[in-house]
């Protein structure tokens, strides 16, 4: 093949300096994660110093309780906010492209009403929803183990009949929106039906269940996790050209060689995955998902190289901070994280809409 | 030739769109294809380079059958420029970096940058590089979708339209962009074109298509008021002015009063 004759064979230095700064910004957030997630650890009811969390994470705790709390309780939580945040906006970036809509996101496809069906279905129909009540810990679900089998089975569910529709509709974007529309409505009808039919403890367990919640995860549930939401991730990263591409248009994807519509199926199966298992343990966190790619996308741009990685970051730094300040604010109670994440999140994203990009 | 095609079809639906297309493109040439609206032009342009799988029929560039290639193969060879494509919150380069999609594995290479470098500097963008194209006229739009199409490294460039929605300086720049590539870079571009005088001016050989068949293949001397006519409906005169060869439509007198 004939190559092109170049004028100059220079490196572009202005444009490699534009492409280190978004760089810089990921590396920044990732710094910020870890600060905040010594400093998520360090608070709450028993106040740890910063220099023994990070001791005791070190294994060479001094205060043995203290080890306790931080490895039983907080570490998971944490752990489990980062993982879950980094998730949801994985999945809500994808979402966004593979849709062509700045309003899609994770639960655009009903995954959130389906799990919220699935827990509904456990708790009320199995009777997994023997309730506690203490000042301690508020509302716990009895069998959490068969809520969240349901809950995942019905995620798997609606992403197999949004394959299904969107196979048989050649992957239209229209086509997976709308029945993502039609499924979240059919799902919140039969959640409505169970929740007519049962008594104030089911309704207050299912209720309850669909808050959600990072510090319901044990280390095995975030090790699932973990694994799910890394390979998603590295499968996200690894398709970041393919994206590209399909932001600039389905036809000039197609010429450039893109498998469009395979690469629609497979990422919506990748990203209703990773929402699935974080619904099904966590329950139903909203708005990460969807403001995370733009927080990002006003900093630094659409490229998807740049993105995918950002908003990961992005997300685990909204949810991380979330749950620390759920855990602050009403101290000794402590909020479910989806009741922070938009209080969080909100006026950031509405200060990012107000001063538009960044140049 | 570049590209032959032998006998292309395709259906959509139940209807032929296309029915037994066989045309030849010659080396270095810039070709239109001309024809009333949903004569199938668009649809030959995506069948040409496997957006669209043709029914029955065979392309070839450079004697390579197209259907023994895989999509980032034939992304290696035949360039598309299509009637729409969307501006997001991309700069200039990053936006024609995106046409290496073809040849990049994991990351992006010293040639992949030099590649694009070079072709901004050859257009006349390079100060606008780091400029967001969802912030440029209609017709720097255009220029950035070309030159991406370009850092494919293809040997065919398929456009769509590749004037619609440009004014007279921008239609004008945009083609002798396009001649200047096709004399440079030895590519052979075939564009679907609405403007028979832009067609006229700008392009080595014509393709006529009706009812989704070849009526008339060939350089500027197929070009006659009667067949434009048989095209278009419409009847023509064909003049000089300045030395350059026009078509006029015959419009309706009484519409003027």
């Amino acid at each position: 093949m004939r190559i092109v004759h170049f004028a100059q064979e220079t490196r572009p230095t202005d444009y490699l300096q534009y492409v280190r700064k978004k760089v810089l910004w990921i590396v920044a957030g990732i710094f910020l994660i870890v600060v905040l997630f010594i400093y998520s650890i360090s608070v709450g009811a028993i106040e740890i110093p910063p220099r023994d969390v990070v001791d005791a994470l070190l294994g060479q705790a001094n205060n043995q309780k203290w080890a306790t709390i931080i490895w039983e309780i907080r570490l998971p939580q944490a752990l489990t906010a980062i993982v879950a945040g980094f998730g949801l906006a994985v999945a809500g970036v994808a979402m966004q492209s593979i849709l062509r809509n700045p309003l899609a996101s994770p639960f655009t496809l009903g995954i959130s009403s389906a799990g919220a069906f699935g827990a509904a279905f456990a708790v009320i129909i199995l009777g997994s929803g023997k309730m506690h009540n203490s000042v301690a810990d508020a509302v716990s679900i009895g069998n959490p183990y068969s809520t969240t089998a349901m809950a995942f089975f019905f995620c798997l569910l609606a992403t197999a009949v949004i394959l299904l529709i969107s196979k048989m509709k050649g992957a239209s974007p229209e086509a997976m929106v709308l029945t993502g529309v039609a499924l979240t409505s059919l799902f919140s009808a039969a959640t409505m039906v169970l929740q007519y039919l049962s008594s104030d403890t089911q309704l207050a367990a299912v209720v309850f269940w669909t808050f959600g919640d990072v510090s319901r995860a044990n280390w095995q549930q975030l090790g699932i996790m973990t694994i799910v939401v890394a390979a998603g991730t590295i499968y996200f990263i690894a398709n970041r050209w393919n994206y590209n591409a399909i932001d600039a248009g389905d036809e000039t994807a197609k010429g450039l060689g893109v498998p469009v519509e395979h690469i629609r199926l497979t990422g919506m199966v990748v990203a209703t995955l990773i929402t699935a298992v974080i619904v099904a343990f966590l329950g139903v966190i909203g708005f990460v998902g969807l403001v995370c790619p733009h927080m990002v996308r006003r900093i630094i741009g659409d490229d998807q190289r740049y993105l995918i990685p950002g908003s990961c970051v992005m997300g685990a730094i909204l949810l991380l901070a979330s749950d620390t300040a759920a855990r602050l604010v009403l101290a000794p109670y402590v909020l479910p994280v989806a009741v922070l994440t938009a209080f969080m999140g909100a006026p950031i994203f509405i200060y990012l809409i107000m001063r538009g990009y960044r140049h | 030739m570049t590209l032959t095609t032998d006998e292309l079809s395709f259906m959509y639906r139940n209807r032929d769109v296309l029915k037994k297309i066989s045309i030849s493109l010659p080396d270095s040439e810039m070709v239109s294809v001309l024809g009333p609206n949903g004569v199938g032009k668009t649809t030959l342009l995506k069948c040409l380079n496997r957006i669209l799988r043709p029914k029955k029929g065979v392309v070839m560039v450079e004697g390579v059958d197209l259907s023994h290639l895989s999509a980032s193969e034939v992304a290696r060879k035949i360039g598309y420029v299509p009637q729409k494509a969307e501006a997001g919150r991309l700069t200039t380069f990053d936006a024609v970096l995106l046409g290496r999609r073809p040849h990049i594995g994991w990351d992006v290479t010293d040639k992949d940058l030099s590649v694009v470098d070079s072709i901004l500097h050859q257009l006349k963008m390079n100060h606008l590089r780091l400029t967001y194209i969802d912030e440029m006229s209609g017709g720097e739009l255009q220029k950035v979708f070309i030159a991406r199409a370009i850092v494919q490294e293809p040997r065919v460039l398929l456009m769509d339209e590749p004037t619609s929605n440009l004014d007279l300086k921008n239609k004008v720049e945009i083609l002798t962009i396009i001649r200047r590539i096709v004399n440079d870079h030895h590519i052979t571009v075939l564009m679907s074109m609405h403007d028979l005088n832009l067609a006229l001016w700008f392009s080595d050989r014509f393709i006529f298509l009706r009812d989704g068949r070849v009526l008339t293949q060939g350089g500027s001397d197929v070009l006659t008021p009667e067949l434009i006519h048989d095209v278009y409906g419409v009847p023509v005169s064909m003049g000089e002015i300045c030395g350059v060869r026009c078509v006029v439509p015959h419009i309706e007198k009484r519409l003027h009063d």
